[in-house]
């Protein structure tokens, strides 16, 4: 079987001496959106820091198209085409909108003015706010600087840690819809989420985790359709 | 106390020892006696560093509030002045002078209340500003003749307003009380902000309070130095001395000069009572530090945030042993002016009074008391061994040289150089011992 | 005419005073406030980084004046900044690489830091003392005034004279320059922007590939530009005494705290807001206030809310106030 675009196979470690994440594999395909959902204290954000390097592993791999990156820091994963939004701090709160994305594509060195009008395509509302400080913006319109940030070094993978937390549902579903044209781009998308019906809606597929190890894996579809996954992590 | 500790202290002492056989038995003990007062304001820096982790860069404020205490205390009184009148002085200029810097701590006081108890907004904010600006020009106008009237009296050896002419002992404490109210001020403030502040208020309040004591002519006769205070019981002085049949009798026995004999003797009582505080002291230190309190306060210095939630007042906790350490620096800083018998403003710079006794204390090893101990007796020796015998060492060092400027400027940096070598010390210890010498258990 | 003899005293006593020594604080709490943004500790070297600097321009002032150069009227030491600009940007990067980096590396609390620049202080201390020594020096040379007290009166007629002296001109435009060229580069260039991204959020500037490393050493060189220049204006417009610039750091801190530690823009409006109070609170306004007041209230004291020598002290109770009621500073909305 071709390995997936990305994939952490088996990741297990921890911050101290117990382990968060146990055997935990989560995989990636190009243009998919990936999500990983569960209950508090699954080892879902951690999960995730493990694939992007934040995390030093005692087993298994990471590998992003078939090479292996398990010992590249997150600075070297940048250069590989992986960008990381975290859930909180992360724009730039004294910087303009359009620094903050002139500083996400920091590394490039050709020119970014086709990548930030793509930006400001996906999110209009940054185009005119863009010489605003980010951090006068409201919570959802700083989402979109911190996934047009990320978007600025061209990724070929985009990981977002819960982007929709503390924002209201219909900018929830707004930023859903962007997350969707991003992938049909052609980048691939991990995501956490906390609000598990709506991400596992737009999911190609879905990881269910449970204490740090895979509990289901399947479609997002089909997951939703999941009887034992309805009853136990979606409320019925 | 280990082997290690046995071990340095020991060599510390041959340190003193090769220094009075060498150079002379009264350096020697010099070195010693301010070694010892080093080392109880490196006692009372430990406190709030190595005890509860706050950077004061003040140390040398409380000394010299220490020091004017002894002006207060043990100065002769100066009734002419104090009674004196002119212009603008209704009662007695003493009083006039008291009861101006009541009103100057009372308009403060009142400043705060008001910023208490009014509702926020804009009319708390100029009610205080008025009665500060209001405040500061009626203490002006009661103030200003007073101390015009007591500078004016006999300005050439008094001009000051006198101080009770009690023993010099008695100061000691004061100087503590002194030192320890500054730091209350100055910890309500700082404390519980970012801890670079508390560094950058402490430099300020100490900067002026020498100010003060250099430009306040009525405390302390400022920069014309206040000379002729009183010793602390029981040290006698060597003219009496040498004047007692009986001392001289115990000369001519042992085969001894008086005049050596006594500068000894004085010297050894300062060294067995600088001694006795420093003992007692660690005592309380030592005891404190394995009390509950003394385990709390290490939990706060390294856990700040979990100390804070399992319910610790933190700032107040602080706050605490800032002012308990001041204290003890301010009572050495008391002990050195009993001893000297003179205050010297000019004496009071930063470098040799807040810097070099940091340098003590992490050098001595954080948190230990024995530490900081060490720290002072080895440090303190190290500094002033250069007074007194750097163009000495530095003449040796040269003497292949011909005579010339760049011989001259040679001896003549030598006490410059020892700031650089305790930088490079500290340094030194910090990145590879931090935990200095003797290290905490 | 009264009227104007007291603007004209005003303006000679009061104001260009302040905006000489306040441009002169400006320069130096921006160096402060740098260090802090982007290296996270107050340093308290600083002072004598800055009595470093001003050493070498000193030293490098007398060779040119030994050998003859000069660029009169302008004072020689403006030709000496870069290479004192030079010296003391490698020291300090030598300090960065053996000092300071391995606490950056541990990520070592700030105090620490503190405490760490307190050495490196005693070092510097040191080094200037035993290079030059502590006497004073003035190394100020080329044209002494602009306009003189007695070409104004002359030119005017009025009883007060307008003297502006040559280095306070120096001063003005120097800091201008620097503080311009400082805000250009912080604002405009793709590496300025890095340190203002690095100063902001360490953690997602590393996301982003900005390597800190660059970003710190940068800083150390600016920082030592700031220095160097502030400590050079202060010292042609005074005299150069190392003790004296150690206890710049004072006035130079409370600038910073006062806009905001980390603010640039902060750092500048406070150096000028302390230079003002310090100058205002401690000026002896009988002399203004005569020409405003009719004869018969003219005042007879010296109508000084405070002697100079407590000039320390204005300082301090602006750090004070600014600690107490807005302890991010005047400028830093609520972070």
């Amino acid at each position: 079987m071709a390995d997936p675009f990305l994939i952490g196979e088996a990741m297990t470690g921890g911050y101290g001496a117990a382990d968060i994440l146990n055997a935990c594999t989560i995989a990636v395909e190009k243009g998919q959106i990936a999500v990983i959902v569960g209950p508090n204290g699954a080892g879902k954000s951690t999960a995730m820091k493990a694939v992007f390097g934040m995390l030093k592993l005692r087993g298994g791999q990471v590998r992003l198209n078939g090479e292996d990156i398990t010992k590249l820091s997150p600075q070297d994963r940048v250069a590989k085409g992986m960008a990381f939004v975290p859930q909180t701090h992360n724009i730039f709160t004294s910087m303009t909108v359009e620094e903050n994305l002139e500083m996400g594509a920091f590394l490039r060195r050709d020119d970014i003015k086709h990548t930030l009008e793509q930006v400001y395509h996906l999110f209009p509302i940054l185009k005119t706010k863009r010489l605003q400080p980010a951090g006068e913006l409201s919570g959802g319109q700083r989402q979109q600087v911190a996934v047009g940030r990320a978007l600025m070094t061209q990724p070929q993978l985009l990981m977002l840690d819960e982007p929709t937390a503390g924002v209201s549902p219909i900018v929830m579903d707004e930023l859903f819809d962007r997350i969707i044209e991003v992938a049909r781009s052609g980048i691939s998308i991990l995501m956490v989420e906390q609000n598990a019906r709506q991400a596992l809606n737009i999911a190609d597929r879905g990881y269910v985790l449970v204490q740090g190890a895979n509990r289901y894996t399947d479609t997002g579809e089909a997951l939703l359709a999941n009887p034992d996954v309805r009853r136990t992590f979606l409320g019925g | 106390m280990n082997n290690r500790a046995v071990i340095l202290f020991a060599g510390v002492a041959l340190l003193y020892v090769l220094t009075g056989v060498l150079l002379s038995w009264n350096v020697s003990l010099n070195i010693l006696i301010l070694g010892l007062l080093s080392a109880i304001m490196a006692l009372g820096v430990n406190m709030q560093w190595g005890y509860a982790g706050l950077f004061s860069t003040g140390i040398v404020g409380s000394i010299a509030l220490g020091g004017l205490a002894v002006v207060f205390v043990s100065g002769a009184p100066v009734p002419q002045a104090f009674a004196a009148g002119g212009p603008g002085v209704f009662l007695s200029a003493g009083w006039q002078l008291i009861f101006g810097l009541t009103v100057a701590v009372a308009m403060i006081a009142a400043a705060v209340v008001i910023w208490t108890y009014m509702p926020r907004g804009r009319p708390r904010a100029i009610t205080v500003a008025a009665v500060l600006i209001a405040g500061f020009f009626l203490y002006r106008a009661i103030f200003d003749p007073a101390v015009t009237a007591i500078e004016a009296f006999d300005p050439a050896t008094h001009g000051n307003i006198g101080g009770f002419g009690l023993n010099s002992i008695w100061a000691w404490p004061v100087g503590g009380l002194f030192a320890a109210i500054a730091a209350w001020a100055i910890g309500k403030i700082s404390l519980g902000l970012r801890e670079d502040y508390l560094a950058i208020a402490t430099l300020g309040i100490a900067e002026i309070v020498i100010t003060a004591i250099k430009s306040e002519d009525w405390m302390a006769r400022g920069v014309k130095n206040f000379i002729n205070l009183p010793r602390p019981w029981p040290v006698p002085y060597e003219v009496e001395m040498q004047a007692d049949p009986g001392f001289l009798a115990f000369c001519v026995n042992w085969g001894l000069s008086p005049i050596t004999a006594s500068t000894l003797a004085v010297k050894g009582i300062y060294i067995g009572m600088f001694s006795l505080v420093l003992a007692a002291l660690i005592w309380l230190l030592q005891r404190a530090l394995n009390s509950p309190w003394g385990r709390m306060m290490r939990a706060i210095r390294d856990n700040e945030v979990s100390a804070a939630a399992m319910g610790k007042d933190v700032k107040r906790q602080h706050l605490i042993i800032f002012i308990l350490g001041s204290a003890v620096v301010g009572m050495a800083g008391a002990m050195y002016v009993s001893m000297l018998g003179q205050l010297v403003p000019g004496e009071y710079t930063t470098l040799r009074f807040t810097f070099l006794i940091w340098i003590m204390v992490i050098v001595g090893g954080s948190g230990n008391n024995w530490g900081s101990v060490l720290g002072g007796l080895l440090v303190g020796w190290l500094w002033l061994i250069v007074d007194n015998a750097g163009p000495l060492i530095m003449g040796a060092v040269t003497s292949g040289l011909q005579d010339g400027p760049l011989k001259d400027h040679l001896i003549d940096i030598a006490p410059q150089f020892r700031l650089l070598a305790l930088g490079v010390a500290l340094l030194l210890v910090l990145r590879f011992s931090p935990r200095g010498l003797l290290p905490e258990k | 005419m009264n009227f104007l003899n007291a603007l004209v005293a005003l303006l000679n006593f009061v104001v260009i005073p302040a905006a000489s020594y306040g441009a002169q604080l400006a320069v130096g709490a921006l160096g402060v406030t740098l260090i802090f943004g982007i290296l996270r500790f107050s340093n308290f070297a600083w002072g004598d980084t800055m009595a470093f600097g001003t050493m070498v321009v000193i030293l490098f002032t007398w060779l040119f004046q030994s050998m003859g150069i000069s660029i009169a009227p302008l004072p020689t030491a403006l030709l000496a900044l870069p290479f004192g600009i030079l010296i003391t940007a490698a020291f300090l990067l030598g300090t960065d690489r053996v000092v300071y980096q391995f606490y950056r590396r541990q990520k070592a609390k700030p105090i620490i830091l503190v405490v760490v620049s307190a050495g490196v202080m005693f070092i510097m201390n040191g080094l200037v003392r035993m290079i030059i020594g502590t006497e004073e020096q003035n190394f100020a040379d080329g044209g002494r005034f602009l306009i003189s007290a007695g070409d104004f009166k002359a030119w005017t007629g009025l009883a007060e004279g307008l003297a502006i002296k040559g280095t306070t001109a120096v001063t003005l435009v120097t800091a201008l320059l620097t503080m311009a060229a400082l805000f250009w580069f912080l604002q405009k260039t793709r590496t300025g922007k890095s340190m203002r991204a690095f100063s902001d959020n360490e953690d997602l500037a590393l996301l982003s590939g900005i390597n800190p490393d660059r970003v710190v050493q940068v800083t150390w060189v600016i920082a030592a530009a700031l220095a160097v220049i502030a400590g050079t204006l202060y010292g042609l417009d005074k005299s150069f005494r190392p003790f004296v610039y150690f206890s710049l750091l004072l006035p130079i801190f409370a600038s910073a705290v006062v806009g905001g530690l980390g603010s640039p823009m902060g750092a500048v409006a406070g150096g000028f807001v302390v230079a003002f109070s310090e100058i205002v609170v401690t000026y002896a306004w009988k002399k203004v206030l005569t020409y405003l007041v009719p004869e018969s209230w003219a005042p007879d004291s010296l109508m000084q809310l405070l002697s100079t020598d407590y000039k320390f002290a204005v300082s301090f109770s602006i750090l004070i106030i600014v600690l107490l009621f807005m302890p991010n500073g005047l400028f830093n909305k609520g972070k």
